[in-house]
């Protein structure tokens, strides 16, 4: 089994093809797209696949280290232009090709009008912490 | 409160409910519970002989299982079929257990955990917390796999090839949490050792005991790796070599050559080596020949071209590793440590950093990671 990061962004990812804001959806397709993806990680649970899911805020801050007993500078609200990480998943599977035909899956949740919104997601696999024993 | 105890009776006794007729997965839950109710009941009242309180309480739990699942006529055939009780059984049921677990009907994923459920006699709780994944997970990963193999018909003997397979693909996890895999798999293989004479089996105990042995000099204290050649050889532990060498020994003497075998083969000869200089690479050769013709495995291959290049120079290395796929896993990484002992650090500099890139676990990118700066380093100063 080997573990794979589907990140979900906000922005930096290629367009989607249904690319329209969540917020201009009507009320039920939000609903809907809801329950896409809870039922989907219910399934992956029930296949044994599933890890972790989570969703994060539009609200992040770059801080970094500005010398000593200084604040750290921050930067933000963010750009347009930079990316944004809106949630992840993490499944643990068999193969690769299980692993991108859940993340096709999870890009075709319903979005605007009903229909798949065929969103980009970025598939990382895990670094694992056992090394293995050939050497 | 004997927890060793418990996970080594945990197969016989699952074994003796599926022979007295409980299906697999009704036999598993029950025994499962037979064991929190020894935990529980244990520290005070040990019993005289453990196996058949355990044997007694599951086949309890079992029944009161079925009679709320059941309607009262099948709980009643079951009572009648009762056997008397004791657990004078003369018939190793643990074996078909090991079969049933590692059957080729699941995948590896399912047969590793009910394997480590069944046979090892682990928590759910403790396999998720090996596996990094929550209990929830776990459970529905065995209770699924339970299913698969519940309807299984055992007339003839498994594969044992699949048993060890699944075994080493335990012993490979290493540890993390709080049960060291490692271990587990030594010991479930021991067991299976104690109950076949099937060479391959004694092949792969031998094999994980001279991989064991080194073990506390695989990392350093700050968890990095460290190569072989580097380790620390006073770290290695002597009762386990020499536990594998006999086991192998006693296995090559049966003339029947195996996989396992001949890996154990190639393990022993570096066990055997005061310091690295004294590796028997000739021998090491050989043995990898055995193993490509035995499995025609390409990652044998790339092992063997590195063998090559210590046993005949660099050139030879790279010579036998042109004739290999550079994409198979760690073609570069080796390519890169035979180019620097050609004398060729700019390239291998290069193809170090390329291998850390697609490194597969933590600790094997942050070591091929320091290889490529120290090349660098080198180059610059």
């Amino acid at each position: 089994m080997a573990k794979y990061l589907l990140l979900k962004h906000y922005r930096g990812a290629p367009t989607a093809v249904n690319d329209v804001p969540m917020n201009q959806w009507e009320p039920e397709e939000v609903v809907a797209h809801v329950q896409y993806m809870r039922d989907f990680a219910t399934r992956l649970e029930g296949t044994g696949e599933f890890v972790d899911s989570q969703a994060l805020s539009e609200k992040g801050t770059f801080v970094r280290y500005d010398g000593e007993g200084r604040p750290p500078v921050t930067d933000g609200p963010f750009a347009e232009t930079k990316d944004l990480i809106a949630g992840w998943m993490v499944i643990d599977v068999e193969t690769y090709e299980r692993a991108l035909e859940l993340a096709a899956e999870l890009s075709a949740a319903p979005g605007a009008g009903g229909k798949p919104i065929h969103e980009w997601l970025e598939l990382r696999p895990f670094l694992g912490a056992s090394p293995t024993v050939t050497e | 409160m004997d927890e060793a105890l418990l996970r080594t009776l945990t197969p016989a006794v699952i074994g003796v409910l599926v022979r007295r007729g409980a299906d697999f997965a009704s036999a598993e839950d029950a025994v499962q519970d037979a064991l929190v109710e020894a935990l529980r009941v244990w520290p005070d009242d040990q019993p005289r002989d453990p196996r058949g309180w355990l044997v007694t309480v599951a086949w309890r739990k079992f029944l009161d299982a079925a009679r709320a699942e059941t309607s009262r006529r099948h709980r009643e055939v079951r009572v009648e079929s009762e056997p008397a009780p004791g657990a004078g059984e003369a018939v190793d049921d643990t074996l078909q257990l090991y079969f049933r677990c590692a059957h080729p009907s699941l995948t590896p994923a399912s047969a590793v955990a009910l394997t480590l459920r069944a046979v090892g006699g682990l928590t759910t709780r403790q396999i998720a917390r090996a596996y990094l994944v929550p209990e929830a997970t776990m459970a529905q990963r065995i209770s699924r796999a339970k299913r698969t193999v519940s309807g299984v018909r055992f007339d003839r003997p498994g594969d044992v090839a699949t048993v060890l397979r699944v075994l080493y693909l335990v012993f490979n996890e290493g540890y993390s949490g709080d049960v060291d895999l490692a271990g587990e798999a030594i010991r479930l293989t021991r067991q299976l050792a104690a109950r076949t004479h099937h060479e391959e089996v004694a092949g792969l105990l031998a094999l994980m005991l001279l991989h064991h042995a080194r073990r506390p000099a695989r990392t350093g204290p700050d968890g990095r790796l460290v190569p072989l050649a580097e380790q620390d050889r006073g770290l290695w532990d002597t009762r386990l070599i020499a536990e594998g060498v006999d086991v192998l020994q006693a296995a090559l003497a049966r003339d029947r050559l195996g996989e396992f075998q001949a890996q154990a083969a190639v393990a022993a000869l570096h066990a055997d080596a005061r310091s690295a200089e004294e590796t028997d690479w000739v021998q090491i050769v050989e043995w990898y020949d055995e193993l490509v013709r035995l499995t025609d495995n390409p990652v044998a291959r790339l092992n063997r071209a590195v063998a090559v290049g210590e046993a005949d120079g660099a050139r030879a290395g790279l010579a036998a590793l042109a004739e290999l796929d550079p994409a198979l896993p760690r073609y570069t990484a080796v390519a890169a440590y035979l180019h620097e002992r050609d004398g060729d650090p700019v390239t291998a500099a290069r193809l170090y950093g390329e291998a850390a890139r697609s490194a597969t676990s933590l600790p094997e990118r942050d070591h091929l990671t320091r290889e490529a700066a120290r090349l660098n380093a080198k180059l610059r100063g």
